[in-house]
């Protein structure tokens, strides 16, 4: 099979089937598409195979990876990004990576995880390239009409019929951009974090960072050993946690008081008190106390921003009030003058190609969905990897594409109880998924603690097959 | 029922180790999976480069011998990681091929990485039945011994004695943890990726009884493919042909 232009095997050679507003369809049959991909969408494919469907994958770019593809235009990465999440809690659940990596893996080998994955499992054949998706339109007994064409625009329209779609577009290149006063007419140069790819960008530079988030820190960091000086921008306190404690990775530690079973209070406390006990108290560097309790906002895994703040390589300032046309007002009233402003406020999830309305989208642009997946009354749809968890979140997508799989095949054989399945569904699509109560931040809406998910998964996989 | 939620298994990683792993490839690529031999326990990847390796690439398999880790503290659970980590590695999915407590380590393992297919031979899934038919062999194991395999139990009459002698020479011992393990005979959980598995045998080996055999095939829903007069380890039997050509035809046909 090649991969440039539709051969054999593929529908458009023949007659088209159906038409849509004048233009031909091509009936894909039973075959499921997938949207994307990265390792999101690289699962869905594995998984949707193994389950006996055919599949046929759009991928915008040239090569696999998705965002973790640093040659990717959209790609998040910078050259020195590493793992937050050490390798159990990252890998596929049923594909490990190699022992001889470290705890946590940099972004180089990640990529060459899923492009192992994706040869190993044979996927490639599956993929399109340089083939974006325009259009999903639901059709006639839950069957979707997918328009495809080539990236950039080239070529024309095609319109494929597909019996179920997995959008697995990722959430993490659409850079969200906050509102501040003076923004426009501020005459210093401004980035987002997206476009921020490596730390000869921050040398020799007074450089601010906007935004507490682990790539906020990451960057404030790099400031730290090259530019001149650095300030680092954040609203509220937070917990640090650092990547290692007690000897081990942080993860693994808190895993084990979850495989304890103490009670969140409990492992609330004991993780405060180590934090305590090895970070230290953070007011004395002059940052403000953490408002909330541990686990009740997302994870900050960063050893080194405190180690940095301990030097006086970073100096910790409070929001912005708003921007002047050479400098930056500070909320304490306090004025500077970065040569750099990189903002590290964090992506939000976009997809254009599909009614908002079907994935139930609210005015501020958040989908409503099922354990963050399953769109309402939509059995044949689902968005994979649209999770924010508390540890790796590819283990999390691998089952959620296993549950997909299960619910499309148990709709074929057994269909009231299917059908039953998804009404169990649509009642909790306003369930949320954590142990704590989450800081509700625009950000961190689709926050979950992956015990909680794995759970629901769990249970949601038993009801499929029993 | 699939486990999903796996706390203790993230909590406590299977410590890194060095594998060895031996390879044949085929001189022209034909499409066909990679297979791996896994050894059991006191075996290493030798038992498999004597004759089945070269053959399997012969018949056009990529083919690879590891051994289990060599570390006096490895559980069962370590040598399934051991198993999962080599096929993980191969460049497509592959075909997992073991014997004797390598094939409980391998179903362990089958648990964690979605093989092609499974071929359990001679297959020792341990528990008190396995200790009570061969007590001369487990008694020394339940004190911490090595597990005692004397040449006449692992070949049949047809390997001449002194070849025999050489290889019962050549084996080693698994961690006494594992042995351990072993006879308390957990289930594995079932195979992720809905794998074929062929179950092989021999009525004739002095280890593992017909029943066994058949127990094991029965898990897996099928009956064992059984060569009468070969000893516990097929792979170095005189007629180590046989079995091994049986194997790559299944996997030719499925």
């Amino acid at each position: 099979m090649t991969t440039s232009g539709y051969s054999d095997g593929y529908g458009d050679t023949g007659q088209a089937t159906a038409w849509r507003d004048g233009r031909p369809v091509y009936d894909r049959g039973d075959t499921v598409c997938v949207i994307g991909a990265g390792p999101s969408g690289l699962t869905a494919i594995k998984n949707l195979k193994e389950a006996g469907f055919g599949v046929d994958c759009y991928e915008r770019e040239t090569s696999v990876g998705g965002g973790w593809n640093y040659r990717h235009d959209r790609s998040p990465v910078y050259a020195s990004t590493h793992l937050i999440s050490s390798k159990p809690f990252t890998q596929f659940p049923d594909f490990p990576m190699p022992d001889d990596w470290p705890d946590y893996p940099k972004h180089t080998q990640l990529l060459q995880y899923f492009e192992h994955y994706a040869d190993h499992f044979e996927l490639r054949p599956h993929i399109w390239f340089g083939t974006e998706v325009v259009k999903v339109e639901p059709t006639d007994h839950g069957r979707w009409d997918v328009t495809t064409r080539s990236t950039g625009g080239y070529g024309g329209e095609r319109i494929h019929r597909y019996a179920a779609v997995v959008i697995a577009n990722g959430h993490n290149w659409f850079p969200r951009m906050p509102a501040y006063d003076g923004l426009d007419g501020y005459k210093g140069e401004l980035i987002h974090s997206s476009s921020y790819k490596d730390a000869a960008q921050l040398r020799g530079r007074k450089v601010l960072v906007v935004g507490a988030g682990n790539t906020g820190c990451d960057i404030a960091v790099e400031a730290a050993q090259q530019a001149n000086r650095c300030w680092h921008s954040t609203r509220r306190g937070y917990w640090y946690s650092p990547k290692y404690a007690l000897g081990r990775p942080t993860d693994q530690v808190n895993d084990t008081l979850l495989w304890l079973r103490l009670p969140l209070r409990l492992r609330q406390s004991l993780a405060a008190r180590t934090i305590r006990s090895t970070v230290g108290d953070l007011a004395r560097f002059g940052l403000p106390q953490p408002d909330h309790k541990v686990y009740e906002s997302h994870p900050i895994v960063n050893s080194l921003l405190v180690y940095y703040l301990g030097h006086g390589a970073i100096q910790p300032v409070p929001d912005i009030k708003q921007f002047h046309r050479t400098s930056v007002e500070l909320t304490d009233g306090r004025e500077i003058e970065p040569d750099l402003v990189v903002m590290a406020t964090g992506y939000q999830p976009s997809f254009e190609f599909i009614d908002p309305e079907l994935l139930g989208m609210t005015a501020d642009g958040k989908p409503r969905l099922a354990m963050h997946a399953f769109p309402k009354r939509l059995p044949t749809l689902m968005v994979a990897g649209l999770l924010q968890p508390d540890s790796g979140v590819f283990p999390l997508v691998h089952w959620q594409v296993v549950t997909f799989a299960r619910l499309l095949r148990l709709r074929d054989t057994a269909p009231a109880k299917a059908a039953a399945v998804f009404r169990q569904l649509d009642s909790e699509a306003d369930k949320r998924w954590t142990d704590a109560k989450v800081r509700g931040t625009a950000r961190h809406w689709f926050e979950v603690s992956h015990i909680s998910y794995l759970k629901g998964i769990e249970r949601l996989l038993q009801e499929a097959t029993a | 029922m699939i486990k999903v939620l796996r706390q203790k298994e993230w909590a406590f990683p299977v410590p890194a180790a060095k594998r060895e792993v031996l390879r044949a490839t085929p001189e022209l690529d034909e499409g066909k999976p990679p297979v791996l031999f896994v050894p059991g326990f006191g075996h290493g990847a030798w038992v498999y480069h004597e004759h089945w390796l070269e053959h399997a690439a012969d018949r056009g398999f990529p083919a690879y011998a590891m051994s289990l880790r060599d570390n006096k503290d490895a559980t069962l659970r370590a040598y399934a990681h051991d198993v999962a980590q080599v096929a993980a590695s191969l460049p497509k999915r592959a075909v997992i091929v073991a014997h004797g407590a390598g094939a409980l380590a391998a179903a362990h393992a089958l648990a964690r990485y979605p093989a092609r297919a499974a071929v359990l031979m001679a297959p020792v899934f341990g528990g008190v039945g396995t200790a009570l038919r061969n007590p001369f062999i487990c008694l020394p194991a339940l004190f911490g011994g090595r597990l005692r395999l004397p040449a006449s139990q692992l070949f049949s009459r047809e390997v001449p004695a002194s070849v025999a002698r050489g290889y019962a020479k050549r084996l080693g011992r698994a961690s006494s943890k594992a042995q351990w393990q072993l006879l308390r005979g957990r289930a594995p959980e079932d195979p992720v990726g809905d794998p074929p598995v062929l179950v092989v045998g021999s009525p004739d080996d002095r280890i593992v009884p017909d029943s066994a055999v058949r127990k094991v095939a029965r898990r897996y829903g099928g009956a064992p493919l059984l060569f009468p007069g070969m000893g516990h380890d097929l792979m170095l039997d005189a007629r180590w042909r046989e079995p091994i050509d049986a194997i790559l035809d299944w996997l030719d046909k499925s």
